[in-house]
């Protein structure tokens, strides 16, 4: 019995209108191993592990698990089979408690006392820590992962998917969950690791299945390679090397943030406690952070978004603009990208040209007498096209019809072009493939190299560690002292992002 | 065998230009089985409503009284529309700026020279745009939704004409009939310049290509649309979402209100309670029919008064109740609204069991 793959999937294919998502896909998956889907955004592991918890169906190919062949009709029979997947997004009722969350999830009726009898068993054995009353707005990201790990745990799977699951973790978190995974291997339980952080694979996994465009480029054992080889195998091209002037010098301080704090808006917003930090010309600085600590409402403070209550609380060549909005911030050289592509730095409906129009307008001279100059707009939208390499049918392409990472060297273009003298960016490379952000790494680092100063807010410590001269954590709104890259230690930067923190720390009050 | 609807990856062009004439040709066939099921000849009725006004020429002058209103109406609040502001008060618009219009020709009966019509228009506008002020403030003050608040509103417009016309305005020579006193020669427009094309369809016209230009190459127009498709990007552009909820108000209210007093000073010569015609709400029909475009209205704009007309000569030869004309106008905005998935969906057979 120990011969036969707990998972096989023979000649998998599955077509979406105008692309083929999966293309004959083999994979098998034995017990107790750990097997790696690595590929890049769009590869097809998304849609591959979908077809195995049954969301949708192959058009071709067999199934087979422990040996006989199945037809997965829809996540319900995923899980009776002994399938469980942890997702990249968590469903989760923020005003609920754990035990009510995962009472909520499950298929079976449980009285609450035993199901929490039921967890609290399975958090001892795999040694994970979670209280079952707390209400979930009140837990961290990594907390709220553990939720849905034991949610799948309590079905005792066979197969457990976890689909990027380390995205938002800390260093620290993802130790714990590597440990958690490592356990339950040992018992048998099979994982299928999606993801395309590749030195985790490295760490985590026994074997690696690579998916390139829809089909299976190679299987892989991961401890016999380097990040580099599969990252290479991943694009299918030779990986480039971010290009730094070595004896770069900084100029004078270009951006000044003093004392910025913010009341929190809403009822999950995050405040901003007294964030101070400069830029100096050519300066690339870093703020690393687990997502949801501010950095939406930090981006949007210094992009003009959200005004300061101060007018020096943001200043841009020794001018305070803290009051001024975006237009006007703009104009005196400060441009900001947000994360969100769709609906906050492009209009999805609208045409490349009038996304363009959106934030150039007036730093590219496209308007006379309050009318826009369809030309000058044109033209712009073409030179970034060309310059940055976006894959679409001209400029007046749909925004939307762009793939994530086209449309994001777009956005990327957009700003760059305007040779801003500051420019603050966040999560510049989200959901984007490597080649993508190769270039728009590349791009940003030309840009300090031309004497621009440039905040980059990420939650992709990688990133940050190539492309940054300084680095700061943003945790509960706060942000720590700025250190050169090089003076700090990976684990130093995580207990930072966890929240050991030189600043006390206001009790919540729940 | 069974029917899916699968996403376009860019919404159809053609679609976007078929779906209203789909609507109509629609709502012709539906209506027609809609009224021989209740016992009409059905096919005679949408003969009557939507053919005899186009096909009898000493109807189009009336087809064209009709479609001024709808139009200037419509221009307005398609504007509000693509910034996703729902007025949907403009009939309340469109008394208060005939009211506000008639005040100014009260305390203007001795006046002898025609300038007095642009203090009244002024008056119409100002009127109009102040109406709609209201919702615009509580929107942007207190979040409160302005569907439902511009509504309302003309039911208070309502009552204030009805006090007005019978209260401090009424005609003192009118035998005690709620109206106010006829307007004098000189505040009156003529019902058609050379009896060929009504004034308010000329005002129509020349709004539509400022409308145009505005929509399609303002910065301003370009705000509104961004508003209107992706709040947070108009944030990040610069774009004030408060600033645009009062302008498309205010613009949609003094566009209501000016077709108001036109309507009176051109067409009625007076107001009375059988002012409001349901004009502000079939506007609404038209910005929609139109695609919220304003080549689109004014085309639409037309085909609505089409069904004005006609409804009315169906009463009188198919022997249809007055409402008949409403049911096909509601038909019609169900139909294209309906239809718009086909700008954005495609419909496929596919083949087996679901």
């Amino acid at each position: 019995m120990e011969n036969t793959a707990r998972l096989e999937l023979r000649d998998i294919s599955k077509r979406f209108p105008g692309v083929l998502a999966n293309d004959r896909v083999s994979l098998s998956v034995m017990p107790g191993e750990i097997h790696a889907l690595l590929g890049e955004n769009g590869a097809g592991k998304s849609t591959l592990v979908k077809m195995i918890y049954g969301i949708s169906a192959p058009d071709s190919g067999q199934m087979f698990w422990n040996g006989e062949q199945v037809r997965i009709a829809n996540p319900k029979a995923a899980r009776k089979l002994g399938i469980g997947m942890v997702f990249q997004h968590f469903s989760l009722f923020e005003a609920l408690t754990v035990l009510e969350n995962i009472a909520l999830g499950l298929d079976r009726k449980t009285s609450k006392r035993e199901l929490e009898a039921e967890i609290l068993s399975v958090l001892k054995t795999y040694g994970l820590k979670l209280d079952p009353q707390r209400v979930v707005s009140t837990l961290s990201v990594g907390e709220r992962q553990r939720i849905e790990i034991v949610r799948a745990l309590l079905l005792d799977p066979k197969l457990l998917i976890m689909d990027e699951p380390t995205s938002v973790l800390t260093p620290q978190e993802v130790g714990q969950l590597f440990e958690t995974l490592r356990k339950l291997a040992s018992q048998g339980c099979s994982i299928l690791y999606i993801s395309h952080k590749l030195h985790e694979i490295v760490d985590l996994c026994d074997t690696a299945t690579i998916l390139r465009g829809g089909k299976k480029i190679a299987i892989c054992n991961p401890r016999k390679e380097t990040s580099r080889s599969m990252a290479e195998m991943m694009i299918g091209a030779n990986l480039k090397v971010i290009a730094k002037d070595a004896t770069r010098k900084f100029g004078e301080i270009k951006f000044a943030v003093k004392n910025l704090s913010l009341a929190k808006v809403g009822d999950f917003g995050t405040a901003l406690h007294d964030i101070s930090f400069a830029v100096k010309a050519g300066e690339i600085f870093g703020i690393a952070g687990v997502a949801g600590n501010g950095q939406n409402e930090l981006l949007k403070a210094l992009g003009g978004e959200t005004l300061a209550a101060q007018e020096n609380a943001i200043a841009v060549d020794g001018s305070g603009l803290g009051k001024f909005g975006p237009t006007a911030r703009r104009q005196m050289g400060l441009c900001a990208v947000p994360e969100e592509r769709n609906g906050h730095a492009a209009v999805a409906e609208f045409s490349l040209c009038d996304n363009a129009v959106l934030t150039a307008r007036n730093r590219m001279n496209m308007i006379k007498n309050g009318l826009i100059e369809n030309q000058k707009s044109t033209e712009f939208s073409k030179k970034i096209i060309s310059a940055f390499d976006v894959k679409a049918q001209g400029p007046n392409a749909v925004a939307g019809s762009l793939s994530g990472g086209n449309l994001q060297k777009y956005i990327m273009g957009r700003e760059i072009l305007q040779n801003p003298t500051v420019l603050v960016v966040s999560q510049p490379t989200w959901g984007v493939d490597a080649g993508a952000a190769a270039a728009i790494h590349q791009a940003l680092v030309d840009l300090a190299a031309s004497g621009s100063a440039i905040v980059i807010i990420s939650q992709d410590l990688d990133e940050l560690l190539t492309l940054c001269d300084t680095l700061a954590v943003i945790n509960l709104g706060h942000l720590s002292k700025p250190s050169k890259v090089g003076a700090v230690s990976v684990e130093g930067i995580g207990l930072l992002m966890g929240g050991i923190h030189d600043v006390p720390e206001p009790l919540h009050a729940h | 065998m069974r029917i899916k609807l699968e996403k376009r990856a860019e919404p159809s062009r053609v679609m976007l230009f078929a779906t209203p004439i789909v609507a109509v040709i629609l709502t012709m066939i539906i209506g027609a089985v809609l009224f021989d099921a209740l016992g009409y000849d059905g096919q005679r009725t949408v003969k009557e409503i939507f053919f005899t006004p186009v096909l009898a020429s000493y109807k189009w002058l009336d087809v064209a009284a009709r479609a001024a209103p709808l139009i200037i109406i419509a221009l307005g609040l398609s504007l509000g529309n693509q910034a996703k502001v729902w007025n949907i008060g403009a009939e309340g618009q469109y008394i208060v700026g005939a009211l506000c219009g008639a005040i100014v020709a009260y305390f203007t009966q001795s006046a002898t020279g025609s300038w007095v019509i642009i203090p009244m228009m002024l008056a119409g506008i100002a009127g109009g745009a102040a109406w709609a002020a209201i919702p615009a403030l509580l929107k942007t003050k207190f979040n409160v939704n302005e569907v439902l608040t511009s509504l309302m509103l003309v039911y208070v417009a309502l009552q204030v004409l009805s006090y007005i016309v019978t209260g401090p305005l009424k005609d003192p020579h009118g035998q005690n009939f709620p109206q106010t006193a006829p307007f004098t020669d000189a505040q009156l427009l003529p019902r058609a310049i050379g009896n060929i094309i009504p004034p308010g369809l000329l005002v129509a016209f020349i709004l539509m290509l400022g409308f145009w230009l505005l929509v399609s190459r303002s910065v301003y127009g370009f705000e509104v649309r961004v508003v209107g498709a992706a709040p947070s990007a108009a944030r990040y552009a610069g774009f004030d979402a408060s600033s645009t909820v009062w302008s498309t108000m205010l613009i949609s209210g003094g566009m209501a209100g000016l077709a108001g007093i036109l309507e009176a000073t051109s067409q009625l010569g007076q107001l009375n309670l059988g002012f409001p015609s349901g004009y502000g709400f079939t506007a609404i029909i038209v910005s929609f029919l139109g695609r919220l475009h304003p080549v689109g209205v004014f085309i639409a704009g037309i085909v609505l008064a089409i069904t004005y007309v006609g409804g009315q000569v169906a009463q009188t030869v198919v022997h249809v109740p007055s409402a008949s004309g409403g049911v096909f106008q509601a038909l019609m905005l169900f139909l294209i609204l309906a239809a718009d998935i086909l700008v954005r969906y495609r419909v496929r057979l596919v083949r087996g069991a679901a």
